[in-house]
């Protein structure tokens, strides 16, 4: 904690770099600047090197004071030489003026609000609510996001009086004013240079090798999440192929097959030589810390696939392990979701609405929804929105997706549906579309949404973030460091997505460094049983399922209609919820009426 | 066990069932049994199986793929017409 008058910092930490020297709040040389900092900076070796030559004397071998020296030099655009995953806040006391900066691709979280003439920020939502003058209230157009998007807008948060700062946002608090600017932005300008895909390989190959390497640095031992997919296998391959790690991997496996992936996770096992550790996840340890999930993503979600995420982490922790290596940012940077491929067929098919043949490509993609699988064209034509008067709809990959999601709205209730009136997510989204977005390809416009949408607002929250460190373990993602960011979006599509073959690119580059057998799977979303892991028998597993969606209570709470919410609940009780849509309603009204109970009312569940 | 219902309550246990099922209760006034699900976004692709396992368990029918038309399901009208044929057949 410090305190100088006007300003007070205040630092929980988890010690990962100089395990000793990297207390904080810490200030330079003479109090001038004090930080306060969440987050690694990979490249501050490199840093300290250029400062000292500089002339910059360094008392810690920690990269909290790479960052205070950094800004000493080069003012509020250090940031722009920075690799790594950051949330922190400088007092310059001198122009009594606080700067704040988030990472680029938005790993780490940054809250604030503006109370009672404080501005306060803080990494959790909970630690802001510390603050009695916080009004404490969920805003409707925020849940009108959630139960579109999946997450919310930055910098809208479920919270009416939080926000967060965007990824790749930078702010200043002076003389009673805040402003923030985007320091850094995607960009999906095509190279000009002729495209040699060897050298690309190789470079793709080469930028990897050098973002795990520096994700590697630490003080204490390093583990890495190995999960049967190809991007987390590849990452441990290249540990296992570059450096002298010793190598310890962690894994998630379930009950159901729907949804287990052990059998590759034992064929990369097996051929990377790790010691490795898993734990299994069953429905009954879903429901189990779901209220404790909700606790730590501080905001609703519609598929509790971050559960099983909560109990790894808690495996790492077990094994005294602080940092895990992952795979995260892949698929959005290198064309691996099912998302670009359905968005690569709709398109083919919407230019022959005719054709006979197309629609079967829809089949292929996923060969494991069975119900898609007997459908005929004019169904699957509606479904996959498949139109050609809407192949120029900037917004056209993620349509289905979001028009699905927003069918859960039904379940509003009749107040938060008059508060929403007059609103359009949907359409909000469309006017906050960047300005290039224009002039780059479908593909790379799917990507964009995908990187600045759910990357930061779920995978890396929700899923990621909040779900390592309530176990206080650190996620790192070599597929976000932003030069592999920049390489990869630069890329003509095709060597993303080859005719249906996603990550081509990745697969060529890596053939050598993980089994065959994962090289060729096919891709298997990474999912856990949603509705049906709270419900065994026809009952509720625990207490708090009926107690939170009892017509009581949600008549109280105001958010839900209590009717069309009861006959859900009747359809999931009896096992009659099988689909996508029943399930994410059930999974988000259920951690809705959590958020509400541990945030705003206070009142605890279990 | 329930009764076979007769040809004439079949519309309406087709819409109670869609009502419940696929719409939680809600827009049952605005909603008639002409109206096309498909322009409603009232079934998505787990809903045409939703319905056809209500169908076949609730009328004893069975429900062959080539039936997977909107012309025969598209509708409370529709499905209930279909139903009667599959139990006349």
């Amino acid at each position: 904690m410090r305190r100088d008058g006007r300003v007070g910092l205040a630092h929980r930490r988890l010690s990962i770099i100089d395990l000793a020297g990297g207390q904080q709040p810490m200030s330079n040389e003479d109090g001038s600047l004090w930080t306060t900092y969440n987050g690694e900076i990979f490249n501050y070796l490199e840093l300290r090197k250029d400062l000292e030559a500089r002339g910059h004397r360094f008392r810690t071998k920690s990269d909290t004071e790479v960052i205070l020296h950094a800004y000493e030099e080069y003012g509020d655009s250090c940031v722009d030489r920075f690799n790594g995953q950051w949330a922190f806040a400088i007092w310059d006391a001198r122009k009594a003026r606080l700067f704040l900066s988030r990472d680029r691709l938005g790993v780490r979280p940054l809250f604030f609000t503006i109370a009672d003439g404080h501005f306060i920020f803080a990494s959790e939502i909970k630690a802001i609510f510390c603050h009695r003058a916080v009004p404490r209230a969920i805003d409707p157009e925020a849940l009108d996001q959630v139960f579109t998007f999946w997450h919310t807008q930055p910098p809208r948060t479920i919270f009416r009086d939080v926000q967060i700062i965007p990824p790749g946002h930078s702010m200043a608090v002076e003389a009673g004013k805040v402003r923030s600017w985007p320091y850094w932005r995607l960009d999906y300008a095509l190279n000009d240079a002729p495209v040699d895909e060897a050298a690309l390989t190789a470079q793709l190959r080469e930028l990897l090798v050098d973002a795990t390497r520096l994700r590697l640095r630490a003080d204490v031992p390093v583990g890495a999440y190995l999960s049967g997919g190809l991007d987390s296998t590849v990452i441990t391959g290249i540990i296992k192929r570059f450096t002298d790690t010793p190598l310890k991997t962690f894994s998630v496996v379930f009950e159901d097959a729907e949804f287990d992936e052990s059998g590759y996770q034992d064929e990369a096992i097996r051929h990377l030589e790790t010691e490795h550790h898993q734990v299994k996840c069953t429905k009954a340890d879903i429901c189990r810390v779901f209220p404790d999930v909700i606790w730590h993503t501080e905001t609703p979600i519609l598929r509790t696939a971050p559960a099983p995420l909560f109990i790894l982490s808690d495996l790492v922790r077990q094994h005294g392990y602080k940092v895990v290596l992952t795979g995260e940012g892949s698929d959005e940077m290198l064309g691996g979701y099912d998302l670009f491929k359905e968005a690569k067929i709709r398109r083919f098919w919407g230019a022959q609405p005719k054709s006979r043949c197309r629609p079967l490509l829809l089949k292929r993609l996923y060969p494991y929804m069975k119900n898609l699988q007997s459908q005929s064209d004019s169904y699957l034509r509606a479904f996959f929105h498949v139109d050609a008067e809407k192949l120029n709809d900037p917004l056209f990959s993620h349509i289905p997706r979001w028009d699905l999601t927003a069918k859960l709205k039904s379940f509003f209730s009749g107040d938060v549906l008059a508060a929403l009136r007059a609103r359009d997510a949907v359409a909000d989204m469309r006017s906050a579309l960047d300005t290039r977005f224009p002039t780059w390809t479908p593909f790379a416009q799917a990507q964009w949404l995908e990187t600045t949408g759910l990357l930061p607002g779920y995978i890396l929250s929700s899923q990621g973030d909040r779900m390592s460190m309530a176990h206080s373990v650190e996620g790192r993602f070599p597929f976000l460091d932003h030069r592999v960011v920049e390489f990869s979006s630069r890329l003509p599509p095709r060597l993303k997505m080859k005719g249906l073959d996603e990550k081509y690119l990745l697969k060529r580059a890596a053939k050598d460094l993980v089994p065959a057998a994962v090289l060729r799977r096919p891709k298997q979303p990474y999912r856990a049983p949603d509705a049906e892991s709270f419900f065994a028998g026809g009952k509720a597993r625990e207490e708090y399922v009926d107690e939170l969606l009892s017509a009581k209570r949600l008549r109280d709470d105001g958010l839900f209609d209590p009717g069309s919410v009861s006959l859900l609940l009747e359809k999931v009780r009896r096992g009659r919820a099988i689909g996508v849509k029943d399930n994410m309603a059930f999974v988000g009204i259920l951690s809705t009426q959590l958020c509400l109970a541990k945030f705003v009312e206070e009142t605890g569940v279990n | 066990m329930e009764m076979v219902p007769t040809s004439e309550n079949v519309p309406e246990e087709i819409r109670r069932f869609v009502i419940n099922s696929f719409l939680f209760g809600k827009d049952g006034a605005d909603f008639s049994n002409d109206d096309s699900f498909l322009e409603k976004g009232i079934v998505d692709s787990t809903g045409i199986l939703e319905l056809i396992g209500f169908l076949e368990e609730r009328f004893q029918i069975k429900v062959a793929d080539e039936d997977l038309l909107p012309e025969n399901l598209d509708s409370v009208n529709r499905v209930a017409a279909f139903v009667n044929q599959k139990r006349a057949g």
